[in-house]
């Protein structure tokens, strides 16, 4: 008891001597960059990933085979199933043990894209869902492949419906890679944590780190807007 | 082999889905540039015959022989790469023109024609744009041709799909109720198209529920009844002066109530 109203009586110290809060930003603010980047990096590489696990997880379960079936549906059930930061320990934690190891980046990629494939594959399978039947049978009957179909009528027609929902998705990806602070990714909120542990201002850095999230997710809000506009072809 | 003029040789096709028995041993040949109108109630089982001709319904029991080949199909045919491969070959030479014309959205006119003959058969582009042009020039929508689907009137739409069959240059081409789908006044621009597609010796199996088109235009018709052939003959003969019962029960509906639909 003693102890703990000693530590608050050193953090109003604190704050009585640092008053100028804008001059405490700039001096960290310069640390926030290279963490920003591997935001970005991890986010890109993750959302990649997740197409292909979507697309290939998707296409799996529209399969009439069950051995493309059942795998996709396993997929789908554990990713969806259990929480990411747990994926992401069995992944980083996990794997080694039996002789897969990751770096913490490369495991955070692994994590993230994996996971998100799953709800990739979830918008791709109600984009597939909503091309009536006849347009492949049509392209069926011509003599088409199965993947003649897909590339040349069912996925262009798809990837006009789910640019929103994939948008939205990759959003989330972004968010989530603040739970890669727990594998040592020195990513925002790590960072954050390491400035708020030296500083005591927590106040201050989770409100900036907020706001630099804020940037990075309007961002994908305004592609989104663009792309939106440029697929507004009539047809 | 017996290939002289028969096309297509259709021996005891049976089709069940589950325990519903919809085609129950249909035998028919087909002969070269022959014309012929597929008639019967809704659930007669005209369209599952139709679409097991080119395998978009793989047959329960029965034999295909088609331009002389016995067509394999289902398990016995081989693995799933070499049936998907022998299916895709097979269709190639067998246009399919359906109820709801199945145009591609995302296509204008003229890449709808020439889509599957590039991808599928290889066509280079010059040469599929020059034979869509010739056909969609025929038909008078070559003015149409940067044109979306949805821009276009039903007539107009099954025409085009009608075209992008045969831009595959196919041997055979199945009609499904291609006009049933069709506002009442753009149903002749279709049938127009079809009758002179025979005139130039298309072979054509044709389910319809136009009694007029199948009497002025097929050479034969055939009423389906519960998956069987309850009546064939000569289209003027048979839809005149049918021999069945059945027949003449179906017939008398149809032109008491103009038409099916």
């Amino acid at each position: 008891m003693n102890n703990t109203e000693s530590q608050v009586a050193s953090y109003s110290e604190m704050y009585s001597v640092i008053d100028n809060w804008w001059g405490l930003i700039e001096a960290y603010l310069p640390q926030f960059w290279p963490a920003t980047i591997i935001v970005l990096e991890v986010t890109i590489l993750s959302i990649v990933l997740s197409w292909v696990c979507g697309l290939l997880c998707a296409l799996g379960k529209a399969s009439k085979l069950k051995s493309l079936r059942y795998p996709a549906e396993f997929y789908l059930w554990f990713v969806r199933g259990t929480p990411l930061l747990t994926q992401i320990f069995l992944i980083y934690f996990g794997l080694p043990q039996i002789g897969i190891d990751l770096n913490p980046f490369s495991a955070g990629v692994v994590a993230l894209g994996v996971n998100g494939g799953a709800y990739v594959a979830e918008i791709i399978r109600g984009g597939l869902l909503s091309i009536p039947k006849g347009q492949s049978e049509s392209a069926t009957a011509l003599g088409m492949t199965y993947f003649q179909l897909m590339r040349g009528i069912i996925l262009p027609q798809v990837i006009r419906v789910i640019i929103p929902p994939i948008t939205n998705d990759a959003a989330t990806t972004l968010k989530n890679t603040s739970l890669l602070s727990t594998i040592t990714i020195m990513e925002l909120m790590l960072q954050t944590q390491v400035i708020v542990s030296s500083t005591f201002r927590p106040f201050e850095f989770y409100i900036l780190v907020s706001i630099i999230y804020l940037l990075l997710t309007s961002v994908f809000m305004v592609a989104l807007r663009w792309v939106e506009q440029r697929h507004e072809v009539a047809y | 082999m017996n290939a002289s003029s028969s096309l297509l040789e259709i021996i005891d096709l049976r089709k069940s889905f589950g325990s519903t028995q919809v085609l129950n041993g249909v035998n028919l040949s087909v002969d070269r540039g022959e014309v012929i109108a597929i008639i019967g109630v809704s659930g007669s089982g005209k369209s599952t015959l139709l679409r097991c001709v080119n395998l978009l319904e793989e047959p329960t029991q029965g034999q295909l022989i088609f331009d002389g080949r016995i067509i394999d199909y289902g398990e016995q045919s081989g693995g799933l790469l070499k049936r998907n491969r022998m299916r895709a070959a097979l269709r190639t030479e067998i246009g399919m023109v359906f109820q709801q014309f199945n145009l591609w959205p995302h296509k204008n006119v003229l890449e709808n024609v020439i889509y599957a003959p590039m991808v599928v058969n290889g066509v280079k582009r010059g040469e599929a744009i020059s034979i869509a042009d010739e056909l969609l020039r025929g038909i008078g929508l070559l003015d149409k041709r940067e044109e979306y689907p949805s821009r276009l009137s039903g007539g107009q739409q099954q025409r085009v799909a009608i075209v992008r069959a045969l831009a595959m240059n196919p041997k055979l081409m199945l009609f499904d109720e291609v006009t049933s789908a069709l506002d009442p006044e753009l149903v002749g621009e279709v049938l127009e198209l079809m009758a002179n597609l025979a005139g130039q010796g298309m072979t054509m199996l044709v389910v319809t529920h136009e009694v007029g088109f199948a009497r002025e235009v097929s050479d034969r018709t055939i009423f389906i009844d519960e998956g069987l052939i309850e009546e064939e003959g000569p289209s003027k003969e048979l839809l005149n002066n049918p021999k069945s019962d059945r027949t003449r029960q179906f017939l008398e509906r149809v032109l008491r109530d103009g038409s099916l639909n």
